[in-house]
């Protein structure tokens, strides 16, 4: 089905063209670093998203020349324009994150949102965006946050599914501090940086397996934030699962539900039943919708199992290729459900989109001194 | 919201005989497996130890709930450990619950986790002798299934050809903790073997890793997290087996997925779809949609059930996956064990009730 | 219904728990603090022998990295699953609108009430000098 004008896209992927365009946003330093050991010749893609994979890029989306997103009149044309939305949340998800060193990634990430704030958001009053986060380090993590969410225009904080550690555990709680702080749900998206085999039973062969292991991932990031207890810390900490696929979700709800009523005194903090907390405190963007394309059914079968329409946002995930055409939408969605997905979840989740934070139309042009 | 389950409201499912498709029997001591041992490897045994991917010895380092996670009530009277003593597994599963056969599934000491890859293989072997003396002899409603080195796959050729012979061995056991995912070809020898000799590939986690963390993003804190690691590990090794194109090469092979749960697979299935449609250049070996190798090759076995809030919604799960690919497992004596009189908490018809409690195993296993 | 006595008071002290067969039916009687609370020995859950569980007290948290213990002796835990039961409601401790277990009305008689009946008398002779845990079934 077609998506109605005015959506609220929660997911699309602009990225920066090369990394000689982060320059200008660097300090001395890092600049020099950058262009005397050829870093600046990298594009820092992430492993997850090989530029030419069809994942990475609807064919009909690929700009000419150049990385899958960079093209900016394209993403105008096709992912705004195209489908009408009335916002769309930008998730620039720049490599810096795989970075081992701290530092560089900090600098990096705050060039990239820099980048953000200056190529897309002054360019264009629909785009709103997320705060790429280094991390890595927790503390300069929180200290970006805590510089970015200066711009009302920045509405969450961005993180990898997969990282270094489980990103539910308590090493990464001051990102949930200062995200909570700022009102920023977390969203958190698929893709890894590696530091692990993407399964229990080692490192694939394909990239398509790699792709299928991320729904068991967000399974593994999701019971890591109800065990470590993020959302009794955290009371307002919201979660937006981000490319995630939906379909897995039942599973988790039965399977976490049973568990905890027999090992409850091991995690006592978590105060009442997992899936009520997860239906009121995390969300899924539509794409891909992991659905048999014969069996409408499924979707609708699946959100009963949930036992709320009220935890889908929709996204179009460009230029990801999980659709073809304008058949982003499931069919046979009741009105009120639909109504949900398209904004009204959306509005729900994200206190910045509904203008809380924002000066009403007006959205703060960057001036490049922010650093 | 449901009406409340009282205990009054139970009711025991009606009396059939039934193939319980995972049993645990264990050592009653250290010592158990020294009959079955040559000399060498029971001095290496007393001096060395077992060498798993664990950080402590002889306990796991996630330590379990409920009685070292065990049923409270199974501990014998006479020592040992749970499912030890095989009279009092007579008596408080096989002989009650109506177990027609019992599968076994040995999983301590074998050599699915050893590191030391000669020592793997004499344990394996000692492991598969000690089940036929001690279980399979004198109860004739038990099978075993093959415990083979699965890290040194050439060794495992042998084991699986030699105990193919007795018809007491009914699969071939594989954890899935292995060193990388099953589908790669190093594997590919005990695949070769298991279709030969018409056994099926049963696989059970064991409790110490093949070499990675218990998730793509590390290891967990707590058990909770870990116990329901058991369930996403699997993904990665049905994904790795189809995508490797497992079954197009061993076209008769079958696999059973033992204590990971089931309802996770219909929405596998659609997700792998997705992306083969997308990537199918990857893998051109992959000549069909995942879903359906999925539905012809994988059986599953029940155990732990998966609950939902409404009952009812258990029935489309199955509906998607197939009433003839689910096997009732017990999980006897663990503490997650299923009541085969209480396991499924929606009504099931006579003919579904028949084929999940015992005529799926027995076409499964040719029982 | 009948009155069926099935302990003397002194045998079963604050914090132990008897396992007694009424009619066939297996019932865990408990002492919590000096009172008396009989709930049957099968868990809603899968049906687990329910008086073979601990009794335990109350794991409570103020967040994550806290933990302490109170209502100590309140609380049975099923010896399979490990589930909760408060032994005063039969309530679960984690879904009490779902899960109960199922209780008998327990009562206290002193020996001389009883020695006039009608009573049944398990295992033991009631003796006038005693009293027994009487439950209604």
């Amino acid at each position: 089905m077609k998506v109605p004008h005015g959506a609220i896209d929660c997911d699309i992927h602009p990225a920066v063209p090369d990394t000689r365009a982060l320059l200008p946003y660097l300090d001395d330093y890092w600049r020099d670093q950058f262009v005397n050991r050829h870093i600046d010749r990298s594009a820092f893609t992430l492993m997850s998203y090989p530029p030419n994979s069809p994942l990475s890029c609807r064919p009909d989306w690929r700009p000419e020349q150049g990385l899958p997103g960079s093209d900016f009149a394209a993403l105008k044309r096709d992912a705004l324009d195209g489908f009408g939305t009335r916002y769309s949340i930008c998730n620039v998800f720049h490599g810096a994150i795989a970075l081992f060193n701290e530092d560089m990634a900090a600098a990096l990430c705050a060039a990239v949102n820099d980048w953000t704030a200056k190529e897309l958001l002054d360019r264009d009053p629909r785009l709103r965006a997320s705060i790429l986060v280094p991390l890595q380090s927790p503390a300069l993590a929180a200290k970006e946050i805590e510089r970015v969410a200066k711009d009302p225009r920045f509405v969450q904080v961005l993180m990898p599914v997969m990282a270094d550690h489980l990103i539910g555990g308590r090493a990464y709680w001051p990102i949930y501090e200062a995200a909570e702080k700022h009102r920023l749900p977390v969203a958190v998206h698929a893709g890894s940086t590696f530091r692990h085999a993407p399964t229990y039973s080692g490192w694939t062969s394909y990239q398509v397996e790699d792709y299928v292991a991320n729904g068991a991932a967000f399974e593994n990031m999701l019971v890591s934030f109800i065990a470590e207890g993020v959302f009794q810390k955290y009371p307002s900490l919201k979660l937006v699962c981000t490319e995630s696929g939906v379909t897995w979700l039942p599973t988790l709800l039965w399977r976490v539900n049973k568990d905890w009523r027999g090992v409850r005194a091991e995690v006592p903090w978590i105060d009442r039943l997992p899936s009520d907390i997860v239906r009121e405190r995390v969300r899924f963007t539509l794409q891909p919708l992991d659905v048999p394309k014969a069996d409408a059914g499924v979707f609708l079968k699946t959100m009963e199992h949930i036992g709320s329409d009220r935890v889908f946002l929709f996204s179009t995930d460009y230029p990801h290729w999980h659709f073809d055409g304008e058949e982003v939408l499931p069919d046979g969605l009741p009105e009120d459900s639909l109504r949900r997905l398209l904004t009204e979840n959306a509005l729900e989740t994200y206190p910045r989109l509904r203008g809380d934070d924002t000066l009403a139309g007006n959205p703060r042009p960057h001036d490049g001194a922010l650093q | 919201m449901n009406a409340p389950v009282l205990e009054k409201s139970l009711q025991p499912q009606q009396r059939l005989a039934i193939v319980d498709c995972d049993i645990h029997p264990t050592h009653k001591s250290p010592a158990a497996l020294v009959p079955y041992l040559p000399a060498r490897w029971v001095e290496h045994a007393r001096t060395f130890g077992a060498h798993v991917r664990q950080g402590l010895v002889g306990q796991l380092t996630h330590p379990r709930m409920m009685a070292a996670g065990q049923r409270a009530d199974s501990y014998p009277a006479s020592g040992g450990p749970p499912g030890s003593d095989l009279p009092l597994m007579q008596k408080q599963h096989l002989d009650p619950n109506g177990v027609e056969i019992g599968m076994l599934v040995a999983l301590a000491r074998g050599g699915m986790e050893e590191q030391n890859q000669e020592f793997a293989a004499a344990l394996s072997h000692a492991v598969n002798d000690w089940q036929i003396e001690e279980w399979i002899r004198p109860e004739p409603r038990l099978r075993a299934g093959i415990v083979v080195p699965q890290d040194d796959p050439m060794t495992c050729v042998g084991e699986i050809e030699l105990r193919a012979q007795n018809p007491a061995f009914r699969q071939i056991i594989v954890s899935p903790r292995t060193s990388e995912p099953l589908g790669r070809r190093r594997y590919w020898p005990i695949y070769e073997a298991a279709e030969r000799v018409g056994l099926p590939i049963g696989l059970h986690p064991a409790g110490a890793s093949g070499g990675h963390p218990s998730t793509g993003s590390g290891w967990p804190t707590y058990y909770l997290q870990e116990h329901y690691s058991f369930e996403t590990g699997m993904q990665g090794i049905v994904a790795s087996m189809i995508f490797e194109g497992i079954f197009e090469r061993f076209p008769k092979l079958r696999v059973c997925m033992i204590e990971c749960g089931f309802s996770w697979t219909p929405a596998l299935g659609w997700r792998m779809d997705k992306a083969w449609e997308r990537m199918r250049k990857e893998v051109p070996h992959v000549k069909r949609p995942p879903s359906e190798y999925l539905r012809e090759h994988f059986w599953f076995a029940t155990q732990p059930i998966e609950e939902p809030e409404n009952p009812k919604h258990l029935v489309d799960i199955i509906d998607w996956i197939g009433w003839d690919k689910l096997v009732f497992s017990s999980d006897y004596p663990h503490w997650d064990f299923d009541d085969p009189r209480y396991t499924f908490k929606i009504n099931l018809t006579e003919k579904q009730r028949t084929a999940i409690f015992r005529e799926n195993a027995k076409a499964l296993y040719r029982l | 219904m009948a009155r069926h006595v099935v302990a003397a008071v002194g045998e079963l002290k604050p914090g132990e728990k008897k396992l007694v067969n009424v009619k066939g039916r297996e019932i865990g009687l408990f002492n919590v603090d000096g009172e008396f609370f009989a709930l049957a020995n099968r868990c809603p859950h899968e049906g687990g022998p329910m008086c073979e569980g601990r009794i335990t007290p109350l794991v409570q948290s103020n967040g994550p990295g806290d933990y302490s213990l109170t209502r100590k002796g309140e609380f049975l835990r099923c010896p399979w699953h490990g589930w909760e039961f408060e032994i005063r409601t039969g309530q679960s401790y984690c879904d009490p609108a779902n899960y109960k277990l199922r209780q008998f009305k327990v009562a206290v008689e002193p020996g001389e009430t009883l020695v006039k009946g009608p009573y049944v008398a398990e295992t033991f002779p009631v003796t006038v000098e005693e009293n027994y845990v009487v439950i209604d079934m």
